[in-house]
C-alpha cells in the first residue's frame, strides 16, 4: 500500500517477484492499477487519502476474527509484546465518542513572536492520553522514537505542542534537574511509576478494550463506503493477510510517498503498525514495514539530518519552545528514563564533543549554550512563506529543485524576493532560470529586472567523480568509490561545503564578539593527509565519516566500535550514536565492504556494507523468538536464546546476555527496567504500541480524517479533516470547500521508472527522455466520456492554485468509485517535467498546496481536488 | 569495432530499414555487438560505485580508460541488485558523460537578465561574504525573556538527500555552527 514499488523500485522489486515464484502472495492496494498491481495476486483498489478506512477495516476484522482470537501465538503477542494490558488515564475520550475529535483539543496558541509561522490549524493538549498515574507534562515525554514516521523518519512531539506550558521559563515550581556528570540521578529522577495493567484484557480503560471500541464501526461495509472498494474484495484481502501470519507465515506492509504525502501520513503509517502488532509481523523475516525511500541516501540524510528539527541519531533539536536552557534541561526534557534512550545523555554529550573537542568541557556544558535553537517550524513549507514574507534573504540549495516543488508558483515567487541564491547542482535546472524562464516570466507577467536576486550555479561532480557513503533504504551504508576526476569546475559537494567552512573561518578569525566564538571553536578540519589530495582542496571523506564512527577523547587513534562504549562525561567523542561502529578501527571502513554470502548459504548478507543500527539487518529481532527464547518456527527461525547468549543469523537487538527469564527491576532505569521478553527496546515499556500514550499530536490512534481536499462529507465522523493539520494562509495558496463543484475530481501524483523527481536528474538524459518524452494525465473512460475527452486530446487540469496543460491518457487504470452514494472521479498525473531539460512540460506541482500534516509538516501530495476538462 | 546499440540503431535507421541495417553491418550481427562490449571494457579500470537514484543501493561498476568513464553496469556481487539495474540506473553513464552537462561557474547579477560566467574562487569568496553578512544582520542571540537562541532563520539551506553522509555532515555541522537552523531537504516532502 501507498506505493508503486515494481514502478519506483523496480530492482528491488525482484525480490517481492521471487517470493511470488515460491508461493508467496502479492496484495497491491492502490488508487490506480499499475505495473504493481499488473504484477500482483489480488489488486484491491481504493480512493486516495481512504488508507486509514481500509487498514482499520483490517484491524476490526483481525480483532473479530475465531483464528485470531484462539491461537496461542496472537494471544501471546498481545499480552507479552504489546502495550494492549496496560490501562490508560480516565480523563481520555475517543475520537469515537466526541465525532472524530480526541480528548485535549485547544486553539493553537503555541510558538513565539519571532516565528508565527507553525501553520497548526488547533492543537492537542495529550495530557489525558497517557497511561494512567503516569501522566508528568503538557504532552508527555519527548523521547526519540525509532520508528519510521514517513520520509522524515521519527519525529518528535513538534516544537510548539503545549508549548508555553513546556518551556518552564520562570515557573518556579519546576526544579533545576540534577546536574551531571554523570547523568545517573537525572535519568533517575525521570523515572515514572510503571503502567497499570490488566492481564484479563478486560478493563475497559485497557489499551486492547480502547482500541476494540475505536474500530468497531470499520465494517467490510464501512470500507466499501468510505474507501470505494467492495466489501467482497476488501475481504479476500484481509483474509489472506491473517491466513499468511502466525508462527509459520509472516508478512509484510510495503510503503512509499503515498502514504507520507498526506496531512495524517504518520497515523496511516502507525494504523500499518497497529495492524502488524496485531498479526506478530514485527521484528521477524518477511515481517515488518517497509519504507521505500525516494532517494539514493534519504535515510542518510535523515539519520545525519540536514533537517530542523533533529540532530544526529534522531535526538530532538534544541529549541527555545522547551525547556531546553541548559545541558541538564535539556537533557531532563528528551531523556527517559526507561528503555535504552535512557542513554540519551551519553548520545548527546558524545555530540558535543564532535562539535567542539577540548572547548566542550564539563564546566561549559559541553558547548550546549554555543549551540543554536530552534523557534519553530522551519520546515520546507513554512520556510518558502517565510521567503515570501522577505523573512528569508538567503537559500544555499544543494540538490534541490523547489521552482518544480510545492505550489510551485509561490515558490517561485518567494525565491524571487531573496537577496541570494547559491545552487549547487548537476544541471541548469528550473530553480537556477526561475527569473529567466519560468512561465510567469515567459509570459511578461514577471519581469527580469524586477528580480532583485544574486542568483549563483556551481555544477556539481557526479557520484563516480566523488567518494562517500550513501545510506540506502534498508539502513545500510554503502560506500561509493571514486572513478574519475570532475570536468571543468565541477567540484563534489563536500569541496563545496568544506571550502565555504574554511572562507566563513577566516572570514570570522578575528572576531571578538561573543556570538561568534561557538563558531571558531567549532572543528572543521578534515584535510586529507596526502598533499596531492589536500592541493585539490576537498576534505578526507574517511576522516568525516571517522568523527560520525566516534575515537575516544584521548586517543583519536581508539575508535568505538559500538554506541555501548559511549560515556556522558565527555571521555568519548561521536558525532552520531547510531552510526557507531561502521568505522570500528582506523584501517576498517565497514561500509565499503564488498562480500556477499557464499552461494547456496544466503543469510543476513553481514559482511555486505553495514547497516545500522549495529549493523542489525531486523530491528526488534528479539521478537523473532518466543517468551523463552526459542524461535516462532524452525521456517521463521532469525534470533533465538542459546541458554548463555542471543545468537542468530543476525545481530541479536537485546542485551546479548539478558535472559528471557530475566524479570524487570522496578526500580531499574534503561534495559533493567524491561523484563527479558520485552523485544521493543526503544520504547519506554519495551513493548509495542497498539495506542500512542506520547509522541503523536494528532492523537493516539489512527481515525479516518478525509484529505485537506475533499469532494467528499467524512462518513464516519463530522469532523471532516484533521482538526490540527497545518495550513499555512497565505496568498496563492486558497483550498477548495469540502464538494466544491468547480474542483470536483480527486487527483494523485506519481513517479515513473524512467524519470526521477522534477526531472533534473533524467530529462537532460537522452536515453531517458526518449522513453518518457511527455506530460500525461490518466484518466478514465467514463471521465473522458463525461468531459468529452479522446485520448491524446491536450486537456487542462486546475486546482485552486493553478492550472497545468497535458496530453489525455484515457485508460482503464483509472476508474470512478462511488463513495457514500456518490460517483467521484479520480485522475493520475506524474510530476517529472518543468521549463529546463532536453524534454519540457507544465509543473504539475504548481496544482499542490502548502498544506500538512502536523507531525512531520510533510504536504499532501497524493490527495487534493481539482478540474479537468478539454484544453 | 566498436559500435552500441544505439549507433546500431542509428545505422539501421539511415538504410531504410532493420534488413538494410542488418546488411550494412554484416550477418553476424550479435555477436560482433557482444564482442564490441566487451572490447569497450577490455582494457578499462573497474570501479565500485553504487546508483545515485533511488533507495535501493544497487550496486555498480564504473570502467575507465586513461581516467575516462567508458561504461557503467550492474555489480553481479551484489546481494541486492545481482548485476542488474533499471532504466534509470543502466543510463547513471548518461549522468556523466553528456553534451548537456554544465562544467562552469554561472553568475546572475541582481536585476540582469543573463548570466554570467564567473570563477570559482571568487564566487566561493563572494558566496562567504554574504553568509557572514546575512547572519550578522539577523543573528538573534536571545528573546525577550532571556532565552537563549544563538541562531538566525534568514538562512535557508535546501537539499541534501541525494548526497552523501559525509557530506550531510560537513554541511549540518557548519550551519549548525554558525546558527543556521533552517535546513531542510527532500526528506520533509
Amino acid at each position: 500500500m501507498g506505493s508503486n514499488m515494481a514502478e519506483n523500485h523496480p530492482v528491488a522489486f525482484r525480490w517481492p517477484m521471487k517470493a511470488k515464484m515460491n508461493g508467496a502472495k502479492i496484495i497491491h492496494v492502490d488508487p490506480r492499477f499499475t505495473r504493481t498491481s499488473a504484477m500482483a495476486d489480488i489488486h484491491a483498489h481504493i480512493r486516495a487519502g481512504s488508507d486509514i478506512a481500509f487498514l482499520g477495516g483490517l484491524v476490526n476484522f483481525v480483532l473479530d476474527h475465531p483464528r485470531w482470537n484462539s491461537e496461542p501465538f496472537f494471544r501471546t503477542w498481545l499480552l507479552e509484546y504489546s502495550n494492549a494490558p496496560f490501562i490508560v488515564s480516565s480523563d481520555f475520550q475517543d475520537a469515537e465518542d466526541r465525532d472524530g475529535v480526541f480528548s485535549g483539543l485547544l486553539e493553537y496558541k503555541g510558538g513565539v513572536t519571532e516565528w508565527p509561522l507553525n501553520g497548526f490549524v488547533g492543537s492537542y493538549d495529550g495530557k489525558s492520553w497517557q497511561y494512567a498515574g503516569t501522566a508528568t507534562g503538557a504532552t508527555g515525554e519527548p523521547a526519540a522514537q525509532t520508528a519510521k514516521s514517513g520520509e522524515t523518519g521519527p519525529s518528535n512531539r513538534p516544537h510548539d505542542a503545549g508549548a508555553a506550558a513546556d518551556r518552564g521559563t520562570g515557573d518556579p515550581r519546576r526544579a533545576a534537574p540534577p546536574p551531571g556528570p554523570p547523568f545517573d540521578a537525572l535519568v533517575r529522577s525521570l523515572k515514572k511509576p510503571p503502567p497499570r495493567r490488566d492481564p484479563t484484557l478486560q478493563d475497559p480503560r485497557c489499551v486492547f478494550q480502547i482500541v476494540k471500541r475505536h474500530f468497531a464501526r470499520y465494517t467490510p461495509e464501512m470500507v466499501e463506503r468510505v474507501t470505494g472498494c467492495p466489501k467482497d474484495l476488501f475481504l479476500k484481502v484481509a483474509e489472506t493477510l491473517l491466513e499468511n501470519s502466525g508462527p509459520d507465515r509472516t508478512s509484510a506492509f510495503v510503503y512509499a510517498v503515498a502514504w507520507t504525502q498526506h496531512t495524517n501520513g504518520p497515523q496511516i503509517i502507525g494504523c500499518a503498525a497497529l495492524l502488524q502488532i496485531l498479526l506478530g509481523n514485527m521484528g521477524r523475516p518477511g515481517a515488518g514495514i517497509m519504507a521505500l525511500r525516494g532517494h539514493a541516501s534519504i535515510q542518510g540524510s535523515t539519520d545525519i539530518p540536514t533537517l530542523y528539527h533533529s540532530i544526529h541519531g534522531y535526538l530532538g533539536h534544541p529549541s527555545v519552545l522547551k525547556r531546553h536552557r541548559t545541558l541538564a534541561e535539556y537533557l531532563a526534557s528528551e531523556t527517559v528514563a526507561t528503555g535504552y534512550y535512557a542513554n540519551t545523555p551519553k548520545f548527546m554529550v558524545s555530540y558535543l564533543k564532535s562539535m567542539w573537542g577540548d572547548a566542550a568541557t564539563k564546566d561549559n556544558g559541553f558547548g550546549y549554550g554555543w549551540h543554536p535553537r530552534i523557534l519553530g517550524d522551519h520546515s520546507h513549507l513554512p520556510m518558502f512563506v517565510a521567503m515570501d514574507e522577505r523573512r528569508v534573504k538567503g537559500m544555499l540549495l544543494i540538490g534541490q529543485n523547489p521552482a518544480t516543488s510545492i505550489n510551485a508558483r509561490l515558490e517561485r515567487r518567494a525565491m524571487g524576493k531573496l537577496e541570494w541564491l547559491v545552487v549547487k547542482d548537476n544541471w541548469v535546472h528550473e530553480s537556477a532560470t526561475f527569473w529567466k524562464n519560468a512561465p510567469e516570466v515567459k509570459s511578461g507577467a514577471v519581469r527580469p529586472q524586477d528580480i532583485k536576486t544574486e542568483v549563483f550555479f556551481f555544477p556539481s561532480a557526479q557520484v563516480a567523480e566523488e567518494e562517500g557513503s550513501f545510506t540506502n533504504t534498508q539502513r545500510m551504508l554503502q560506500w561509493h568509490f571514486k572513478a574519475a576526476e570532475p570536468p571543468g569546475d565541477c567540484r563534489g559537494d563536500l569541496w563545496f561545503t568544506y571550502q565555504l567552512g574554511k572562507r566563513l573561518k577566516a572570514l570570522y578569525a578575528s572576531s571578538t564578539a561573543a556570538r561568534d566564538e561557538g563558531f571558531q571553536k567549532l572543528l572543521f578540519d578534515y584535510a586529507p593527509a596526502a598533499e596531492s589530495e589536500r592541493a585539490k582542496g576537498g576534505p578526507d571523506p574517511h576522516r568525516i565519516l571517522k568523527e560520525i564512527n566516534g575515537f575516544l577523547t584521548a586517543d583519536p587513534g581508539q575508535h568505538l566500535k559500538g554506541f555501548g562504549e559511549l560515556k556522558d562525561d565527555g571521555s568519548t567523542t561521536c558525532a552520531s550514536w547510531i552510526y557507531c561502529g561502521v568505522f570500528p578501527a582506523p584501517d576498517q571502513n565497514l561500509a565499503a565492504r564488498k562480500q556477499p554470502d557464499p552461494p547456496g548459504q544466503e543469510g543476513g548478507q553481514l559482511q555486505w556494507g553495514w547497516a545500522w543500527p549495529a549493523n542489525r539487518r531486523i530491528m526488534y529481532n528479539r521478537a523473532s523468538a518466543d517468551l523463552q527464547g526459542r524461535p516462532w518456527s524452525e521456517r521463521k527461525k532469525w534470533v533465538w536464546w542459546d541458554g548463555s547468549t542471543w545468537t542468530g543469523k543476525d545481530t541479536p537487538d537485546f542485551a546479548i546476555t539478558r535472559s528471557p527469564s530475566a524479570k524487570a527491576d522496578p526500580n531499574g532505569i534503561g534495559m533493567d527496567a524491561l523484563s527479558g521478553t520485552e523485544p521493543f527496546i526503544m520504547k519506554t515499556d519495551g513493548r509495542g504500541w497498539l495506542f500512542v500514550p506520547t509522541g503523536l499530536v494528532d492523537g493516539p490512534l489512527p481515525t479516518h480524517y478525509e484529505p485537506a481536499e475533499s469532494p467528499v462529507k467524512n462518513p464516519l465522523y463530522k469532523q471532516q479533516s484533521s482538526p490540527v493539520l497545518k495550513y499555512w494562509k497565505h496568498e496563492g495558496n486558497s483550498l477548495a470547500g469540502t464538494g466544491d463543484p468547480a474542483f470536483p475530481h480527486v487527483i494523485t501524483t506519481y513517479r515513473l521508472t524512467e524519470h526521477y523527481l522534477a526531472g533534473a536528474m533524467s530529462r537532460w538524459n537522452p536515453w531517458l527522455t526518449e522513453l518518457q518524452p511527455e506530460l500525461f494525465v490518466e484518466i478514465s473512460p467514463e471521465l473522458a466520456a463525461a468531459q468529452g475527452i479522446r485520448n491524446l486530446d491536450f486537456v487542462r487540469i486546475t486546482s485552486p492554485r493553478a492550472s497545468v496543460r497535458a496530453k489525455a491518457l484515457v485508460t482503464r487504470r483509472l476508474r470512478p468509485f462511488v463513495i457514500d452514494g456518490k460517483t467521484v472521479h479520480q485522475v493520475g498525473m506524474p510530476w517529472h517535467w518543468g521549463y529546463e531539460g532536453v524534454v519540457t512540460g507544465d509543473v504539475v506541482n504548481e496544482l499542490t498546496a502548502l498544506v500538512a500534516d502536523p507531525n512531520v509538516s510533510i504536504h499532501e501530495g497524493k490527495s487534493f481536488v481539482c478540474r479537468v476538462e478539454k484544453a | 569495432m566498436t559500435v552500441s546499440r544505439r549507433d546500431f540503431l542509428k545505422i539501421s535507421g539511415a538504410s531504410g530499414g532493420a534488413l538494410g541495417g542488418l546488411s550494412a553491418l554484416g550477418a553476424t550481427l550479435a555477436p560482433a555487438l557482444a564482442r564490441a562490449q566487451e572490447l569497450r571494457i577490455k582494457e578499462a579500470k573497474t570501479t565500485p560505485s553504487v546508483c545515485p537514484y533511488c533507495s535501493v543501493g544497487c550496486a555498480t561498476l564504473v570502467h575507465t580508460v586513461e581516467g575516462k568513464i567508458v561504461n557503467i553496469e550492474g555489480d553481479p556481487r551484489s546481494p541486492h541488485n545481482e548485476g542488474t539495474l533499471c532504466p534509470k540506473g543502466a543510463a547513471t553513464y548518461q549522468l556523466h558523460v553528456n553534451p548537456n552537462r554544465p562544467t562552469q561557474v554561472l553568475h546572475r547579477a541582481p536585476g540582469a537578465t543573463d548570466w554570467e560566467v564567473w570563477d570559482l574562487d571568487r564566487a566561493m569568496s563572494r558566496v562567504a561574504e554574504l553568509v557572514k553578512k546575512t547572519r550578522d544582520e539577523t543573528f538573534i542571540e536571545r528573546l525577550p525573556d532571556g532565552t537563549p537562541v544563538n541562531a538566525t532563520t534568514a538562512i535557508f539551506s535546501l537539499g541534501g538527500a541525494t548526497l552523501d553522509n559525509e557530506w550531510n555532515h560537513i554541511h549540518q555541522k557548519l550551519l549548525r555552527g554558525l546558527g543556521i537552523v533552517a535546513i531542510e531537504n527532500q526528506a520533509r516532502i
